[in-house]
């Protein structure tokens, strides 16, 4: 951040000295350099214009024969070839939501921790270790959940909400369901801190740009830590923070090796938290291996892989124009 | 009485300051918590990885290949295919990224509107889901050949190696002060001279850095391999044929019922694990150095 106005005017020094450059008879090398490097800026464009089209088009044959049914259609069946997105989607959606429900607060909780709490030298620690809890590959996070968070989840958090509520009203269904400890609520758990580094990274770095100034004259004045996160960094980086959230949705929406471990993988539509369900990505990793070329079923995870590429391109958007506000 | 029992009394009897305070001490105790249940999770990874996959890490498990259960496999060809894998992907990436890093960087002003369209596509395609990846280099790849190969998983690795290059390689240019371009312009070097031979070397720890990075984030990929280089149980080191990588093995071997290859699937996560850590502990080091 405050490099940015340096770097503007460095650019645009940059823009007049290239200008300037260019007026010189510019030789063929410098010609042959500028092909080179604007050729590989235009095939990384194709790259990812090729991946946007040919998604949709691959699933054309599923959403000619279904129609936009095809979206709102709870069926995934191999055996009659009829398939629908309904299921996985709202897997998807509703596992990605449990996930950032749970992770904006430990993420907001984390920055505010490190910026404004801890000592700089716990902070760089503590920082480095979330930041390496970022690298951590999806698999590995799909193993720990499986053969960590699975069994805790079936042993002890089921069986005690499911005795303390089950009569409940509206709290009842949720929790109904045989106690296999794989579900939407533990895929809501593993993406939950699979994302909450992503997003602890961004709201660190929004939170420290807000104007020391600012922070310190609310500190002269007597505020205390949260009121000048209440009252002074909230309201300034609100934006940023919203970006934030919607990146890590936009991460938990695709995320595949993580939730196929721990979700279960049936198609299948419910309100409870602990019954196996499955989303776009885990459908598309387990059957894909099985779906023959050219088959309706091929057509339809293809189509499935298209609707996900719009979900997370919209996400991806959102949180660019969220994010540009702040700047 | 000391200036600090002073400034207390004065607080203590304003129900409104206490009410702040107290605030104030549920909020660091929530960030806390917070900072330390994500700490938490980090090191219960490692531990559960430390704690199952030590075992696991035999001489044979390195040297052997995998095999039939109970036969004594190992992870060799695994590991072998995981590093022609990445090493071919980066090979393809890291030119392209850096091309487009130096076209954003040099020509890409504010008023090139090309420019601006690949920095937007590339910075979707860093957040985009590593299995669409995947299932686009089928579609490209490994559909019209009719086969799944090694090459088909260099590249799809390869797409998601590039946005992470091109944004450092991008970043750490502009970060070049102007005065050594117009140094190097002055002594009349042709412009791709002093992109090369000032600004890239100025540069080079920055991109080096960017380049590293995306090898951490492509070693422990999954999903775009399955359906590329999809695996293979036995030695092939032909990049025209099926191949064995680390992170597909530990996604067939985990759900296995068999114990040892259990065992070896956590023998595999345990070394892609501290693998990509030290990667970016090395980085981070060296980042924090330079």
């Amino acid at each position: 951040m405050t490099l940015a106005p340096t770097r503007q005017s460095e650019s645009q020094r940059s823009a007049s000295l290239s200008s300037g450059m260019e007026d010189k008879k510019s030789s063929w090398t410098d010609t042959l350099f500028h092909t080179l490097v604007s050729g590989s800026a235009l095939l990384v464009l194709l790259v990812l214009g090729g991946l946007v089209l040919l998604m949709g088009y691959g699933g054309r044959d599923a959403l000619h024969i279904f129609g936009l049914k095809f979206v709102f259609h709870n069926i995934w069946n191999p055996v009659t070839n009829e398939y629908g997105a309904w299921a996985p989607l709202f897997g998807t959606i509703i596992s990605t939501l449990i996930g950032v429900l749970i992770a904006v607060p430990l993420a907001f909780g984390t920055a505010f921790w490190l910026t404004a709490i801890a000592s700089p030298r716990v902070a760089s620690v503590i920082g480095m270790a979330v930041q390496l809890l970022a690298a951590v590959p999806s698999i590995i996070f799909g193993m720990w959940g499986f053969f960590t968070i699975v069994p805790f989840v079936a042993r002890h958090i089921q069986p005690f909400l499911t005795h303390h509520f089950r009569h409940t009203p509206l709290l009842g269904p949720l929790i109904h369901g045989a106690p296999f400890g794989t579900g939407l609520l533990t895929a809501g758990l593993v993406l939950a801190v699979m994302i909450a580094p992503f997003m602890t990274a961004v709201m660190r770095d929004v939170f420290n740009a807000v104007p020391p100034m600012l922070r310190e004259s609310a500190y002269g004045l007597g505020a205390t830590r949260w009121d000048v996160m209440r009252k002074i960094i909230v309201p300034w980086s609100r934006s940023g923070m919203i970006g934030a959230a919607v990146l890590g949705m936009g991460r938990a929406l695709g995320e595949t090796m993580a939730v196929t471990f721990v979700i279960g993988n049936v198609t299948d539509v419910g309100w409870s938290l602990f019954a196996p369900r499955s989303t776009v990505a885990s459908l598309i990793a387990l059957q894909f291996p099985e779906s023959p070329a050219g088959s309706i079923r091929l057509s339809s995870l293809l189509a499935l892989g298209f609707i996900l590429m719009l979900l997370s391109f919209v996400s991806l958007a959102l949180a660019r124009v969220l994010r540009g506000d702040t700047k | 009485m000391s200036d600090k029992q002073m400034l207390s009394k004065g607080w203590a009897p304003n129900p409104r300051a206490a009410r702040r305070r107290r605030f104030d001490v549920f909020a660091t105790i929530f960030g806390t918590v917070a900072s330390g249940i994500l700490v938490l999770v980090l090191a219960s990874i490692l531990w559960t990885l430390l704690s199952n996959g030590i075992a696991g890490l035999s001489v044979e498990a390195l040297i052997r290949p995998m095999g039939a259960p109970g036969s004594g496999g190992g992870l060799a060809n695994a590991i072998i295919g995981s590093l022609i894998q990445t090493g071919i992907g980066l090979l393809i990436a890291t030119p392209l990224g850096l091309g487009c890093g130096i076209y954003l960087a040099e020509y890409g002003t504010a008023q090139n509107r090309f420019a601006s369209c690949v920095r937007f596509i590339s910075d979707v395609l860093m957040s985009v889901p590593s299995i669409l990846v995947g299932l686009f280099v089928y579609q490209v790849l490994v559909a019209p050949f009719g086969h799944f190969s090694a090459l088909a998983g260099s590249v799809a690795l390869a797409i998601l190696a590039v946005p992470i290059i091109v944004r450092t390689t991008e970043d750490m240019l502009r970060l070049v002060p102007v005065a050594m371009r117009e140094a190097g312009a002055a002594l009349g070097a042709p412009r791709w001279r002093v992109t090369v031979f000032l600004c890239l070397r100025a540069a080079k720890t920055g991109v080096t850095t960017g380049i590293l990075l995306a090898l951490a984030r492509v070693s422990g990929e999954t999903a775009p391999l399955l359906f590329t280089s999809l695996g293979n149980q036995n030695w092939s080191l032909s990049i025209n044929k099926p191949m064995a990588s680390l992170p597909v093995t530990i996604y067939q071997y985990a759900g296995a019922s068999y114990d040892d290859w259990v065992q070896l699937a956590w023998a595999g996560a345990l070394l892609v694990t501290l693998g990509v850590l030290a990667i970016n502990i090395a980085v981070r080091i060296s980042a924090r150095r330079g």
